[in-house]
Protein backbone atom coordinates (compact mmCIF):
# COMPACT_ATOMS: atom_id res chain seq x y z
CA UNK A 1 0.00 0.00 0.00
CA UNK A 2 1.11 3.52 -0.73
CA UNK A 3 1.52 5.15 2.68
CA UNK A 4 0.01 8.61 2.83
CA UNK A 5 2.50 10.49 5.02
CA UNK A 6 0.99 12.47 7.83
CA UNK A 7 1.36 16.21 7.41
CA UNK A 8 1.61 16.57 11.19
CA UNK A 9 4.69 14.35 11.35
CA UNK A 10 6.50 15.99 8.48
CA UNK A 11 5.75 19.59 9.42
CA UNK A 12 8.38 19.82 12.24
CA UNK A 13 11.10 18.49 9.93
CA UNK A 14 10.27 21.06 7.29
CA UNK A 15 9.92 23.84 9.85
CA UNK A 16 13.42 23.04 11.11
CA UNK A 17 14.83 23.38 7.60
CA UNK A 18 12.70 26.32 6.46
CA UNK A 19 11.28 28.21 9.48
CA UNK A 20 7.84 29.68 8.91
CA UNK A 21 7.16 27.75 5.72
CA UNK A 22 4.29 25.60 6.99
CA UNK A 23 1.02 27.39 7.69
CA UNK A 24 -1.08 24.44 8.75
CA UNK A 25 -0.62 20.70 8.95
CA UNK A 26 -3.30 18.04 9.13
CA UNK A 27 -3.32 14.25 9.05
CA UNK A 28 -3.44 14.05 5.28
CA UNK A 29 -1.99 17.29 3.99
CA UNK A 30 0.36 20.22 4.47
CA UNK A 31 -0.59 23.80 3.77
CA UNK A 32 2.50 25.79 2.93
CA UNK A 33 3.45 29.38 2.13
CA UNK A 34 3.57 30.06 -1.62
CA UNK A 35 6.99 31.75 -1.28
CA UNK A 36 8.58 28.64 0.16
CA UNK A 37 6.89 26.23 -2.26
CA UNK A 38 9.89 25.78 -4.51
CA UNK A 39 12.40 25.35 -1.68
CA UNK A 40 10.19 22.88 0.12
CA UNK A 41 9.40 20.91 -3.00
CA UNK A 42 13.04 20.73 -3.94
CA UNK A 43 13.91 19.58 -0.40
CA UNK A 44 11.19 16.92 -0.50
CA UNK A 45 12.37 15.71 -3.87
CA UNK A 46 16.08 15.50 -3.15
CA UNK A 47 16.19 14.34 0.48
CA UNK A 48 16.76 10.59 0.61
CA UNK A 49 14.26 10.16 3.43
CA UNK A 50 11.39 11.50 1.30
CA UNK A 51 12.62 11.09 -2.26
CA UNK A 52 9.47 12.39 -3.91
CA UNK A 53 10.62 11.76 -7.45
CA UNK A 54 7.15 11.50 -8.95
CA UNK A 55 4.56 14.25 -9.19
CA UNK A 56 1.27 12.39 -9.43
CA UNK A 57 -1.04 15.30 -10.06
CA UNK A 58 -1.55 19.02 -9.65
CA UNK A 59 -4.98 20.52 -9.45
CA UNK A 60 -6.66 23.65 -8.21
CA UNK A 61 -9.88 24.35 -6.34
CA UNK A 62 -11.69 27.68 -6.23
CA UNK A 63 -12.92 28.28 -2.67
CA UNK A 64 -14.24 31.75 -3.60
CA UNK A 65 -12.06 33.48 -0.97
CA UNK A 66 -8.91 31.93 -2.32
CA UNK A 67 -7.59 29.40 -4.81
CA UNK A 68 -6.05 26.26 -3.44
CA UNK A 69 -3.51 24.43 -5.57
CA UNK A 70 -3.01 20.80 -4.59
CA UNK A 71 0.14 18.83 -5.35
CA UNK A 72 0.13 15.09 -4.80
CA UNK A 73 3.71 13.85 -4.57
CA UNK A 74 4.72 10.21 -4.65
CA UNK A 75 7.97 8.41 -4.06
CA UNK A 76 8.17 5.37 -6.31
CA UNK A 77 11.07 4.06 -4.23
CA UNK A 78 9.56 4.33 -0.74
CA UNK A 79 5.99 3.97 -2.00
CA UNK A 80 4.66 6.85 0.06
CA UNK A 81 2.78 10.00 -0.89
CA UNK A 82 2.13 13.49 0.40
CA UNK A 83 -0.46 16.10 -0.36
CA UNK A 84 0.90 19.64 -0.47
CA UNK A 85 -1.37 22.66 -0.67
CA UNK A 86 -0.70 26.29 -1.40
CA UNK A 87 -3.20 29.14 -1.48
CA UNK A 88 -3.51 32.29 -3.58
CA UNK A 89 -5.66 34.97 -2.01
CA UNK A 90 -5.33 37.54 -4.75
CA UNK A 91 -8.21 36.81 -7.14
CA UNK A 92 -7.22 39.51 -9.62
CA UNK A 93 -3.72 38.30 -10.19
CA UNK A 94 -3.16 34.90 -8.59
CA UNK A 95 0.28 33.42 -9.00
CA UNK A 96 2.49 30.67 -7.64
CA UNK A 97 6.03 29.54 -8.42
CA UNK A 98 6.16 26.83 -11.06
CA UNK A 99 7.55 23.43 -10.13
CA UNK A 100 8.44 22.73 -13.75
CA UNK A 101 12.15 22.84 -12.95
CA UNK A 102 11.73 19.96 -10.49
CA UNK A 103 9.13 17.81 -12.20
CA UNK A 104 8.40 18.21 -15.86
CA UNK A 105 5.09 16.51 -15.13
CA UNK A 106 3.98 20.03 -14.24
CA UNK A 107 4.35 21.18 -17.85
CA UNK A 108 0.89 20.44 -19.23
CA UNK A 109 -0.88 20.40 -15.86
CA UNK A 110 0.18 23.90 -14.86
CA UNK A 111 -0.82 25.13 -18.29
CA UNK A 112 -4.23 23.56 -17.79
CA UNK A 113 -4.70 25.28 -14.42
CA UNK A 114 -3.57 28.56 -15.97
CA UNK A 115 -6.11 28.07 -18.73
CA UNK A 116 -9.09 27.09 -16.59
CA UNK A 117 -8.41 29.00 -13.35
CA UNK A 118 -6.15 31.82 -14.51
CA UNK A 119 -3.47 31.10 -11.94
CA UNK A 120 -0.04 32.15 -13.20
CA UNK A 121 2.91 29.88 -12.59
CA UNK A 122 6.06 31.98 -12.46
CA UNK A 123 8.97 30.28 -14.12
CA UNK A 124 6.96 28.05 -16.43
CA UNK A 125 8.72 28.24 -19.81
CA UNK A 126 5.63 28.01 -22.00
CA UNK A 127 2.66 29.24 -20.01
CA UNK A 128 -0.25 29.64 -22.40
CA UNK A 129 -3.73 28.29 -22.86
CA UNK A 130 -3.95 24.60 -23.54
CA UNK A 131 -7.51 23.36 -24.06
CA UNK A 132 -9.23 26.66 -24.81
CA UNK A 133 -8.26 29.09 -27.52
CA UNK A 134 -6.45 32.38 -27.08
CA UNK A 135 -9.04 35.07 -26.49
CA UNK A 136 -11.52 32.84 -24.68
CA UNK A 137 -13.40 35.03 -22.19
CA UNK A 138 -12.33 34.32 -18.62
CA UNK A 139 -11.39 31.11 -16.88
CA UNK A 140 -14.33 28.72 -16.76
CA UNK A 141 -13.48 26.64 -13.71
CA UNK A 142 -13.66 29.71 -11.48
CA UNK A 143 -16.85 29.67 -9.47
CA UNK A 144 -17.75 33.24 -10.51
CA UNK A 145 -17.26 32.63 -14.24
CA UNK A 146 -20.19 34.02 -16.22
CA UNK A 147 -19.74 32.83 -19.76
CA UNK A 148 -22.08 29.91 -20.28
CA UNK A 149 -25.46 30.31 -21.85
CA UNK B 1 27.86 26.48 -54.14
CA UNK B 2 26.07 25.47 -50.96
CA UNK B 3 22.32 25.23 -51.21
CA UNK B 4 20.54 27.51 -48.77
CA UNK B 5 18.29 25.55 -46.40
CA UNK B 6 16.10 26.56 -43.51
CA UNK B 7 13.78 24.79 -41.14
CA UNK B 8 10.05 25.17 -41.59
CA UNK B 9 6.88 24.55 -39.62
CA UNK B 10 4.45 21.82 -40.54
CA UNK B 11 1.03 21.45 -39.00
CA UNK B 12 0.42 17.76 -38.66
CA UNK B 13 -3.29 17.26 -38.04
CA UNK B 14 -5.73 18.01 -36.45
CA UNK B 15 -7.58 15.94 -39.04
CA UNK B 16 -5.29 13.06 -39.84
CA UNK B 17 -5.87 9.31 -39.53
CA UNK B 18 -2.76 8.69 -37.45
CA UNK B 19 -3.52 11.29 -34.80
CA UNK B 20 -6.13 9.00 -33.19
CA UNK B 21 -8.68 11.78 -32.97
CA UNK B 22 -8.40 15.53 -33.39
CA UNK B 23 -4.84 16.26 -32.35
CA UNK B 24 -2.27 18.54 -33.88
CA UNK B 25 1.49 18.29 -33.81
CA UNK B 26 3.11 21.56 -34.69
CA UNK B 27 6.42 20.31 -36.01
CA UNK B 28 9.47 22.32 -36.89
CA UNK B 29 11.29 20.34 -39.53
CA UNK B 30 14.73 20.34 -40.98
CA UNK B 31 14.07 18.46 -44.17
CA UNK B 32 12.32 15.40 -42.85
CA UNK B 33 13.83 15.51 -39.38
CA UNK B 34 11.85 16.86 -36.43
CA UNK B 35 13.82 19.58 -34.65
CA UNK B 36 11.00 20.81 -32.45
CA UNK B 37 7.47 19.76 -31.79
CA UNK B 38 4.56 21.09 -29.84
CA UNK B 39 1.39 19.13 -29.20
CA UNK B 40 -1.74 21.23 -29.73
CA UNK B 41 -5.08 19.94 -28.55
CA UNK B 42 -8.38 20.96 -27.01
CA UNK B 43 -10.52 20.36 -30.08
CA UNK B 44 -12.60 17.86 -28.12
CA UNK B 45 -12.72 19.86 -24.90
CA UNK B 46 -16.23 19.60 -23.52
CA UNK B 47 -15.57 21.04 -20.10
CA UNK B 48 -16.57 17.88 -18.30
CA UNK B 49 -14.96 19.13 -15.08
CA UNK B 50 -17.22 22.18 -15.13
CA UNK B 51 -20.34 20.32 -16.24
CA UNK B 52 -19.85 17.82 -13.42
CA UNK B 53 -20.07 20.58 -10.82
CA UNK B 54 -23.69 21.11 -11.78
CA UNK B 55 -24.78 17.46 -11.76
CA UNK B 56 -25.33 15.09 -8.87
CA UNK B 57 -22.67 12.53 -8.11
CA UNK B 58 -24.66 9.79 -9.74
CA UNK B 59 -25.46 11.80 -12.86
CA UNK B 60 -21.74 12.12 -13.44
CA UNK B 61 -21.14 8.40 -13.95
CA UNK B 62 -22.15 8.52 -17.65
CA UNK B 63 -19.81 11.48 -18.17
CA UNK B 64 -16.88 9.36 -17.08
CA UNK B 65 -17.74 6.90 -19.87
CA UNK B 66 -16.95 9.65 -22.32
CA UNK B 67 -13.41 10.28 -21.14
CA UNK B 68 -11.38 7.35 -22.36
CA UNK B 69 -14.16 5.83 -24.44
CA UNK B 70 -12.02 2.78 -25.25
CA UNK B 71 -11.98 1.89 -21.57
CA UNK B 72 -15.26 3.19 -20.18
CA UNK B 73 -15.53 0.51 -17.53
CA UNK B 74 -12.20 1.56 -16.04
CA UNK B 75 -13.33 5.18 -15.89
CA UNK B 76 -16.55 4.16 -14.14
CA UNK B 77 -14.53 2.19 -11.64
CA UNK B 78 -12.08 5.00 -10.86
CA UNK B 79 -14.88 7.50 -10.29
CA UNK B 80 -16.91 5.12 -8.15
CA UNK B 81 -13.83 4.34 -6.03
CA UNK B 82 -13.24 8.05 -5.45
CA UNK B 83 -16.85 8.65 -4.41
CA UNK B 84 -16.85 5.57 -2.19
CA UNK B 85 -13.70 6.87 -0.52
CA UNK B 86 -15.29 10.29 -0.06
CA UNK B 87 -18.59 9.03 1.33
CA UNK B 88 -17.42 5.80 2.97
CA UNK B 89 -19.66 3.42 1.03
CA UNK B 90 -19.01 -0.32 1.43
CA UNK B 91 -18.97 -2.62 -1.60
CA UNK B 92 -20.34 -6.19 -1.46
CA UNK B 93 -17.85 -8.98 -2.07
CA UNK B 94 -19.48 -10.23 -5.26
CA UNK B 95 -19.49 -6.75 -6.76
CA UNK B 96 -15.77 -6.39 -6.06
CA UNK B 97 -15.08 -9.57 -8.02
CA UNK B 98 -17.33 -8.53 -10.88
CA UNK B 99 -15.56 -5.18 -10.99
CA UNK B 100 -12.16 -6.83 -11.21
CA UNK B 101 -13.28 -9.26 -13.91
CA UNK B 102 -14.81 -6.49 -15.97
CA UNK B 103 -11.98 -4.01 -15.47
CA UNK B 104 -9.46 -6.60 -16.61
CA UNK B 105 -11.58 -7.51 -19.63
CA UNK B 106 -11.60 -3.81 -20.39
CA UNK B 107 -7.83 -3.68 -20.13
CA UNK B 108 -7.55 -6.48 -22.70
CA UNK B 109 -10.01 -4.71 -25.01
CA UNK B 110 -8.17 -1.39 -24.70
CA UNK B 111 -4.73 -2.95 -25.24
CA UNK B 112 -6.03 -4.80 -28.30
CA UNK B 113 -6.92 -1.48 -29.88
CA UNK B 114 -3.66 0.08 -28.68
CA UNK B 115 -1.57 -2.67 -30.27
CA UNK B 116 -3.66 -2.83 -33.42
CA UNK B 117 -3.67 0.92 -33.97
CA UNK B 118 0.05 1.03 -33.24
CA UNK B 119 0.70 -1.53 -35.98
CA UNK B 120 -1.46 0.58 -38.26
CA UNK B 121 0.83 3.52 -37.56
CA UNK B 122 3.85 1.34 -38.24
CA UNK B 123 2.61 0.63 -41.72
CA UNK B 124 1.15 -2.83 -41.25
CA UNK B 125 -2.06 -1.27 -42.38
CA UNK B 126 -5.35 -2.79 -41.23
CA UNK B 127 -4.35 -6.47 -41.19
CA UNK B 128 -3.16 -6.75 -37.56
CA UNK B 129 -5.91 -4.53 -36.19
CA UNK B 130 -8.57 -6.75 -37.69
CA UNK B 131 -7.23 -9.69 -35.68
CA UNK B 132 -7.44 -7.52 -32.56
CA UNK B 133 -10.92 -6.29 -33.35
CA UNK B 134 -12.06 -9.88 -33.78
CA UNK B 135 -11.33 -10.59 -30.10
CA UNK B 136 -12.44 -7.18 -28.90
CA UNK B 137 -15.89 -7.87 -30.40
CA UNK B 138 -16.29 -10.86 -28.10
CA UNK B 139 -15.40 -8.76 -25.09
CA UNK B 140 -17.87 -6.09 -26.17
CA UNK B 141 -20.51 -8.83 -26.47
CA UNK B 142 -19.90 -9.62 -22.81
CA UNK B 143 -20.21 -5.97 -21.86
CA UNK B 144 -23.42 -5.75 -23.84
CA UNK B 145 -24.80 -8.66 -21.81
CA UNK B 146 -24.17 -6.88 -18.51
CA UNK B 147 -24.95 -3.30 -19.47
CA UNK B 148 -26.83 -3.27 -22.78
CA UNK B 149 -24.17 -1.05 -24.33
CA UNK B 150 -21.10 -1.64 -26.45
CA UNK B 151 -19.10 1.54 -25.88
CA UNK B 152 -20.38 3.71 -23.04
CA UNK B 153 -21.51 1.24 -20.43
CA UNK B 154 -22.53 3.27 -17.38
CA UNK B 155 -22.30 0.00 -15.46
CA UNK B 156 -20.61 0.66 -12.12
CA UNK B 157 -22.42 2.33 -9.24
CA UNK B 158 -21.35 3.69 -5.88
CA UNK B 159 -21.40 0.61 -3.70
CA UNK B 160 -21.20 -2.01 -6.44
CA UNK B 161 -22.41 -2.53 -9.97
CA UNK B 162 -25.78 -1.64 -11.48
CA UNK B 163 -26.98 -5.22 -11.92
CA UNK B 164 -25.87 -8.79 -11.52
CA UNK B 165 -24.52 -10.66 -14.52
CA UNK B 166 -27.04 -12.61 -16.60
CA UNK B 167 -26.94 -16.42 -16.85
CA UNK B 168 -25.26 -16.51 -20.23
CA UNK B 169 -22.36 -14.33 -19.05
CA UNK B 170 -20.20 -16.90 -17.25
CA UNK B 171 -20.21 -19.56 -20.03
CA UNK B 172 -19.28 -16.88 -22.58
CA UNK B 173 -16.56 -15.49 -20.31
CA UNK B 174 -15.14 -18.98 -19.72
CA UNK B 175 -14.99 -19.53 -23.45
CA UNK B 176 -13.12 -16.28 -24.10
CA UNK B 177 -10.71 -16.78 -21.24
CA UNK B 178 -9.95 -20.31 -22.44
CA UNK B 179 -9.28 -19.05 -25.97
CA UNK B 180 -7.53 -15.80 -25.20
CA UNK B 181 -4.00 -17.14 -24.44
CA UNK B 182 -4.10 -18.87 -27.83
CA UNK B 183 -5.03 -15.63 -29.52
CA UNK B 184 -2.25 -13.74 -27.77
CA UNK B 185 0.20 -16.44 -28.92
CA UNK B 186 -1.16 -15.94 -32.40
CA UNK B 187 -0.46 -12.19 -32.25
CA UNK B 188 3.04 -12.97 -31.06
CA UNK B 189 3.63 -15.37 -33.93
CA UNK B 190 2.45 -12.76 -36.37
CA UNK B 191 3.99 -9.67 -34.82
CA UNK B 192 6.73 -10.19 -32.24
CA UNK B 193 9.41 -10.88 -34.85
CA UNK B 194 7.61 -9.09 -37.64
CA UNK B 195 10.03 -7.18 -39.86
CA UNK B 196 7.75 -4.15 -40.14
CA UNK B 197 7.43 -3.84 -36.38
CA UNK B 198 11.11 -4.48 -35.61
CA UNK B 199 12.38 -2.09 -38.25
CA UNK B 200 9.98 0.67 -37.33
CA UNK B 201 9.76 0.40 -33.54
CA UNK B 202 13.05 -0.99 -32.17
CA UNK B 203 15.24 1.77 -30.81
CA UNK B 204 12.76 4.46 -31.89
CA UNK B 205 11.26 7.04 -29.55
CA UNK B 206 13.33 6.10 -26.52
CA UNK B 207 12.08 7.42 -23.20
CA UNK B 208 14.80 6.97 -20.56
CA UNK B 209 13.79 5.75 -17.12
CA UNK B 210 14.61 8.97 -15.22
CA UNK B 211 12.77 11.11 -17.72
CA UNK B 212 9.72 8.83 -17.64
CA UNK B 213 9.50 9.30 -13.88
CA UNK B 214 10.15 13.03 -14.09
CA UNK B 215 7.44 13.72 -16.62
CA UNK B 216 4.92 11.77 -14.53
CA UNK B 217 4.35 9.04 -17.10
CA UNK B 218 2.24 6.11 -16.00
CA UNK B 219 0.93 2.82 -17.27
CA UNK B 220 2.67 1.00 -20.12
CA UNK B 221 4.66 4.15 -20.98
CA UNK B 222 6.30 4.16 -17.54
CA UNK B 223 6.71 0.39 -17.38
CA UNK B 224 8.08 0.24 -20.91
CA UNK B 225 10.94 2.39 -19.63
CA UNK B 226 11.75 -0.21 -17.02
CA UNK B 227 9.99 1.16 -13.94
CA UNK B 228 8.17 -1.56 -12.03
CA UNK B 229 5.22 0.54 -10.94
CA UNK B 230 1.66 -0.65 -11.18
CA UNK B 231 -1.00 0.77 -8.88
CA UNK B 232 -2.68 -2.61 -8.68
CA UNK B 233 0.46 -3.79 -6.84
CA UNK B 234 1.81 -0.58 -5.34
CA UNK B 235 -1.47 0.64 -3.89
CA UNK B 236 -3.97 -2.21 -4.29
CA UNK B 237 -7.52 -0.96 -4.62
CA UNK B 238 -10.68 -3.06 -4.68
CA UNK B 239 -9.48 -6.66 -4.09
CA UNK B 240 -6.37 -6.72 -6.27
CA UNK B 241 -4.30 -7.75 -3.26
CA UNK B 242 -5.81 -11.25 -3.51
CA UNK B 243 -4.57 -12.11 -6.97
CA UNK B 244 -1.25 -13.30 -8.27
CA UNK B 245 0.14 -11.57 -11.31
CA UNK B 246 3.39 -10.08 -12.56
CA UNK B 247 4.25 -6.58 -13.72
CA UNK B 248 5.84 -6.77 -17.17
CA UNK B 249 8.47 -4.11 -17.82
CA UNK B 250 10.61 -3.05 -20.74
CA UNK B 251 14.35 -2.49 -20.77
CA UNK B 252 15.28 0.43 -23.01
CA UNK B 253 11.99 2.31 -23.21
CA UNK B 254 11.58 2.34 -26.97
CA UNK B 255 8.32 1.94 -28.85
CA UNK B 256 8.87 -1.79 -29.13
CA UNK B 257 9.11 -2.12 -25.35
CA UNK B 258 5.82 -0.34 -24.86
CA UNK B 259 4.26 -2.69 -27.39
CA UNK B 260 5.71 -5.74 -25.56
CA UNK B 261 4.47 -4.50 -22.19
CA UNK B 262 0.92 -4.23 -23.53
CA UNK B 263 0.95 -7.74 -24.98
CA UNK B 264 2.31 -9.20 -21.72
CA UNK B 265 -0.25 -7.26 -19.70
CA UNK B 266 -3.02 -8.97 -21.63
CA UNK B 267 -1.65 -12.33 -20.48
CA UNK B 268 -1.53 -11.09 -16.88
CA UNK B 269 -5.12 -9.85 -17.14
CA UNK B 270 -6.20 -13.31 -18.27
CA UNK B 271 -4.43 -14.71 -15.20
CA UNK B 272 -6.27 -12.32 -12.88
CA UNK B 273 -9.66 -13.05 -14.46
CA UNK B 274 -9.13 -16.80 -14.10
CA UNK B 275 -8.46 -16.44 -10.38
CA UNK B 276 -11.39 -14.08 -9.91
CA UNK B 277 -13.75 -16.46 -11.73
CA UNK B 278 -12.75 -19.31 -9.42
CA UNK B 279 -13.30 -17.26 -6.29
CA UNK B 280 -16.46 -15.42 -7.39
CA UNK B 281 -18.90 -15.62 -4.44
CA UNK B 282 -22.70 -15.46 -4.48
CA UNK B 283 -24.55 -12.55 -2.92
CA UNK B 284 -25.58 -8.96 -3.34
CA UNK B 285 -23.99 -6.73 -5.97
CA UNK B 286 -25.08 -3.28 -4.81
CA UNK B 287 -25.20 -1.36 -1.55
CA UNK B 288 -28.20 0.96 -1.32
CA UNK B 289 -27.07 4.55 -1.75
CA UNK B 290 -29.36 7.60 -1.75
CA UNK B 291 -30.03 8.94 -5.24
CA UNK B 292 -29.01 12.45 -4.19
CA UNK B 293 -25.91 11.36 -2.39
CA UNK B 294 -24.39 14.01 -0.11
CA UNK B 295 -20.90 12.97 0.92
CA UNK B 296 -19.54 14.61 4.07
CA UNK B 297 -17.44 17.75 3.64
CA UNK B 298 -13.96 16.91 2.50
CA UNK B 299 -11.86 15.73 -0.37
CA UNK B 300 -10.70 12.41 -1.75
CA UNK B 301 -8.38 11.20 -4.46
CA UNK B 302 -9.33 7.79 -5.84
CA UNK B 303 -7.14 6.17 -8.44
CA UNK B 304 -6.81 3.00 -10.44
CA UNK B 305 -4.38 1.50 -12.90
CA UNK B 306 -6.42 2.12 -16.04
CA UNK B 307 -5.24 0.54 -19.31
CA UNK B 308 -3.47 3.78 -20.24
CA UNK B 309 -1.99 4.56 -16.84
CA UNK B 310 -2.93 6.12 -13.54
CA UNK B 311 -6.48 7.40 -13.74
CA UNK B 312 -7.47 9.42 -10.71
CA UNK B 313 -10.43 11.51 -9.62
CA UNK B 314 -9.87 14.32 -7.14
CA UNK B 315 -13.23 15.19 -5.64
CA UNK B 316 -14.12 17.93 -3.21
CA UNK B 317 -17.46 17.82 -1.41
CA UNK B 318 -19.17 20.71 0.34
CA UNK B 319 -22.01 18.51 1.61
CA UNK B 320 -24.24 19.37 -1.33
CA UNK B 321 -25.55 16.80 -3.82
CA UNK B 322 -23.14 18.06 -6.48
CA UNK B 323 -19.36 17.78 -6.36
CA UNK B 324 -17.72 21.10 -5.52
CA UNK B 325 -14.70 20.17 -7.58
CA UNK B 326 -14.32 17.30 -9.98
CA UNK B 327 -10.79 16.88 -11.25
CA UNK B 328 -9.68 14.11 -13.56
CA UNK B 329 -6.07 13.02 -13.56
CA UNK B 330 -6.06 11.64 -17.07
CA UNK B 331 -3.16 9.34 -17.95
CA UNK B 332 -3.20 10.07 -21.70
CA UNK B 333 -2.95 13.79 -21.02
CA UNK B 334 0.09 13.57 -18.78
CA UNK B 335 1.79 10.88 -20.88
CA UNK B 336 1.71 13.34 -23.78
CA UNK B 337 4.37 15.39 -21.97
CA UNK B 338 6.85 12.80 -23.22
CA UNK B 339 5.96 13.17 -26.87
CA UNK B 340 8.32 16.04 -27.66
CA UNK B 341 11.31 14.24 -26.17
CA UNK B 342 10.44 11.06 -28.00
CA UNK B 343 10.05 12.75 -31.37
CA UNK B 344 12.94 15.22 -31.56
CA UNK B 345 15.74 14.04 -33.79
CA UNK B 346 13.60 11.50 -35.59
CA UNK B 347 11.83 11.70 -38.92
CA UNK B 348 8.15 12.59 -39.22
CA UNK B 349 7.21 8.96 -39.75
CA UNK B 350 8.97 8.01 -36.50
CA UNK B 351 7.26 10.78 -34.58
CA UNK B 352 3.98 9.12 -35.55
CA UNK B 353 5.19 5.78 -34.19
CA UNK B 354 6.24 7.46 -30.94
CA UNK B 355 2.85 9.11 -30.70
CA UNK B 356 1.05 5.83 -31.42
CA UNK B 357 3.10 4.00 -28.81
CA UNK B 358 1.89 6.32 -26.04
CA UNK B 359 -1.66 5.11 -26.78
CA UNK B 360 -3.75 8.18 -26.12
CA UNK B 361 -7.46 8.69 -26.30
CA UNK B 362 -8.45 12.25 -27.17
CA UNK B 363 -11.64 12.03 -25.11
CA UNK B 364 -9.42 11.78 -22.09
CA UNK B 365 -6.76 14.28 -23.13
CA UNK B 366 -9.22 17.10 -23.77
CA UNK B 367 -11.97 16.11 -21.30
Amino acid sequence: MTVALSGKEIAPKLEKQFPGSVIESSEDSLLIKPESLLDLASFLKTTAEFNFNYLTTITAVDYRDYFEVVYILTSLEHNHSLKLKARCHDRKNPSLPSVFSLWRAADLQEREIFDLFGIKFDGHPNLKRIVLWEGFPGHPLRKDWQGGD
Amino acid sequence: MAIKTESFVLNFGPQHPSTHGVFRMRMTLNGEVVVDMEPVFGYLHRGIEKVAEERTYKQNIPFTDRLDYLASMSNNLAYCLAVEKLAGIPVPERAEYLRVIIAEMQRIASHLIAVGAFLNDCGAFMTPILYMIREREKILDLFEMVSGQRLTYNFMRFGGVSQDIPEEFMPALEKIIAEMPGFIDEYDRLLAENEILLARAKGVGILPKELAINIGASGPVLRGSGVKWDIRKADPYSIYGRFEFDIPTGTVGDCYDRYRVRVEEMRQSVRIIKQAMEQLPEGEVLTEVPLRLRPPKGEAYGRIEAPKGELGFYLVSDYSPNPYRFHIRAPSFINLTALRDMAIGWKIADAIIAFGSIDICMGEVDR
